[in-house]
């Protein structure tokens, strides 16, 4: 039995009448690689949406590392651990990709706006040591060749691949993706399952990653949790949630 | 190169190198002597008089607008927030620094730079009361709070007993009747806020500005706390335009709250968005330019504000990301863009870079 990072009990919302999601209960453990799935508009968004804190639960709560964190702001969550990216890729598309690594490096570093203005020792050497790391990480993703491009600029893979490396930059525990291989050719996926492995196995970092892509869910992740009409209806490995007959229908329309 | 080095006076041989040495390594050194090149251009005539009061007032005029608009594009350009509220602040800084000169029974060389400090620290406080509220607002909404704000601020003036109402206020410093010191004073203050507006930019925390510019849920979602950098740009770039309010009370001597309309906060909202959004060059040359047109334009009587907007509109037609985009100016690239230019009307019949 490994640790669990991340873990929410009888998490609900409702936005005015409607339930949209309810008695949401599941656990990430360490260094694992869940799926979030379920058929459109079964509230996945929704439940990273509440887990990065852009809604509060109606009911339920959400614990990261045995502390609960409903009601936190957002930019506090990240930096406690969880980062996320976004199914319509939202990068700062005006600046360059080091930039957009650097932005979510900066809880770690300290200096203040005046020594920043003054351009002081402490200011210089906070900021080389930022981009020294900023680099090696966009080494691990390929991306160092083009750190001085424009992110805008850079090609759809990259694209997700930088938005990727953005939330790591921010040290996390607990990575979640939705739709990371959203728009990409066979080729791209693959190479994404490839970077995906590499995060967990290179950084230890927890990923839920919501995803359509059946091949890919079922490739890469040893847990899979299925939602339809904003309920669990399935939880287990790949095979056994393929199996489930629940998530046949839910999928296919059954009765 | 040849061009940089005539900007210079010529050093002495020996010097030479050490100082090209010192100028590739540091482009701050540079644009320092730059900027105390431009001061002297301009204020050495001052001090001898051959500059007389009508000009050194344009002078003294284009550095408040300065101020003024690379404060504004500091929220406009940089936080991407749309504020039409920007001469109110400017009023607040302005008869907060003429009534500390009125009453502080200073010697005039203390109360006018406290007044103008005064003056910035009251606008940064007003911008804080507005900005807590306002800025959970974007977009138009957040256009539309601030300029009623300006409004408010214009009514209260009006309506409270110390500011003279309509009637207005006197300002007495002296400063205004040495042309030179007060040049100086402008001059210095519009150059530091060009230069803090620019170090701040670069800085991790105009990193993160920048950021919410370009997308405020993915600035919040990488762990920056976004309400108080937007808090903070806001109170800054209040507080700048309190310290160009305060040189404005000295330099027209008496204040009036219909000076500080609607009117005068487009007027630095135009000059923001013809030098090019997050463009601080771009800022210094639009607001000079913007500053010293209506008064070339007055031979043109009454066609002048038509002239005036022509050229407004010809501009956004022809660039409509303003006169830089988001480029900055340096000598480096206007020595290249030149080159470029005359480079390739040779070889395929003048195509800049756009």
């Amino acid at each position: 039995m490994s640790v669990s990072v991340l873990e929410t009990k009888d998490l609900g919302i409702a936005f005015g009448g409607l339930q949209a999601l309810e008695g949401v209960h599941f656990a990430v453990d360490e260094g694992e690689i869940m799926g979030l799935i379920g058929p459109n508009g079964a509230g996945k968004t929704t439940v990273f949406n509440l887990l990065t804190s852009v809604y509060a639960p109606s009911e339920g709560q959400i614990r990261l590392g045995g502390h609960s964190i409903v009601g936190e702001k957002t930019y506090r969550i990240t930096r406690n651990g969880i980062a996320r990216t976004f199914q319509n890729i939202r990068l700062f598309k005006n600046m360059t990709v080091i930039e957009n690594v650097k932005i979510a490096m900066n809880s770690q570093m300290h200096y203040s706006v005046l020594a920043g203005i003054c351009r002081l020792p402490s200011s210089r050497r906070e900021e080389r040591k930022v981009s020294a790391r900023a680099h090696k990480l966009l080494q691990v993703f390929g991306l160092d060749s083009s750190a001085h491009n424009l992110a805008k600029n850079l090609p759809y893979g990259k694209q997700r691949k930088l938005e990727i490396a953005r939330a790591l930059a921010s040290d996390p525990k607990v990575l979640l993706l939705d739709e990371p291989a959203a728009g990409m050719n066979p080729t791209e996926t693959n190479e994404l399952m490839k970077t995906i492995r590499l995060i967990r196995d290179r950084f230890g970092t927890a990923i839920l990653l919501i995803e359509h892509d059946m091949s890919f869910v079922m490739g890469i992740c040893e847990r899979i949790v299925v939602l339809d009409y904003g309920r669990i209806i399935a939880e287990g490995s790949p095979e056994a949630v393929r199996r489930d007959p629940k998530v046949i229908a839910a999928y296919l329309g059954g009765e | 190169m040849e061009k940089q080095t005539m900007d210079l006076p010529a050093p002495p041989p020996g010097c030479k190198k050490r100082l090209q040495r010192l100028r590739e390594q540091s482009p701050r050194l540079r644009n320092l002597l730059l900027v105390a090149l431009l001061y002297a251009v301009f204020a050495v005539p001052i001090a001898g008089g051959s500059i007389n009061r009508y000009y050194s007032g344009i002078l003294i005029m284009i550095c408040i607008n300065v101020i003024l608009t690379v404060s504004l594009n500091l929220v406009s350009g940089f936080l991407g927030q749309l504020v039409l509220g920007h001469a109110g602040f400017m009023s607040v800084g302005a008869y907060a620094a003429a009534l500390f000169a009125m009453h502080s029974g200073l010697p005039p060389a203390v109360s006018f730079p406290l007044g103008l400090a005064l003056g910035g620290l009251t606008a940064a406080l007003f911008g804080f009361c507005i900005g807590v509220p306002a800025l959970r607002l974007h977009g138009d909404y957040l256009a539309i709070i601030t300029l009623g704000f300006g409004e408010i601020i214009r009514v209260l003036i009006l309506a409270v007993p110390f500011t003279g109402g309509a009637r207005g206020l006197t300002v007495k410093t002296t400063i205004s009747r040495r042309p030179f010191a007060f040049f100086t004073w402008a001059f210095a203050l519009a150059a530091l806020t060009a230069f803090v507006v620019y170090a701040f930019i670069h800085s991790r925390h105009g990193r993160a500005v920048v950021a919410i510019r370009e997308d405020e849920i993915a600035a919040e979602a990488s762990g920056i706390n976004t309400t108080y950098y937007k808090l903070m740009t806001f109170v800054l770039s209040a507080f700048m335009a309190g310290v160009a309010g305060g040189l404005y009370a000295s330099h027209v001597g008496a204040l009036t709250p219909v000076k500080f309309d609607f009117n005068y906060s487009t007027e630095i909202l135009v000059m923001v968005v013809l030098g090019g959004m997050a463009s601080i060059t771009g800022s210094v040359v639009s607001a000079t330019v913007l500053t010293v047109l209506p008064e070339v334009l007055r031979g043109f009587s009454a066609y002048r504000m038509l002239a005036y907007s022509i050229i407004l509109i010809l501009v956004m037609l022809f660039r409509p990301s303003g006169l830089m985009g988001e480029r900055e100016l340096s000598i480096e690239k206007l020595a290249g863009f030149f080159r470029a230019r005359f480079g390739a009307r040779r070889a395929d019949g003048g195509k800049g870079d756009a």
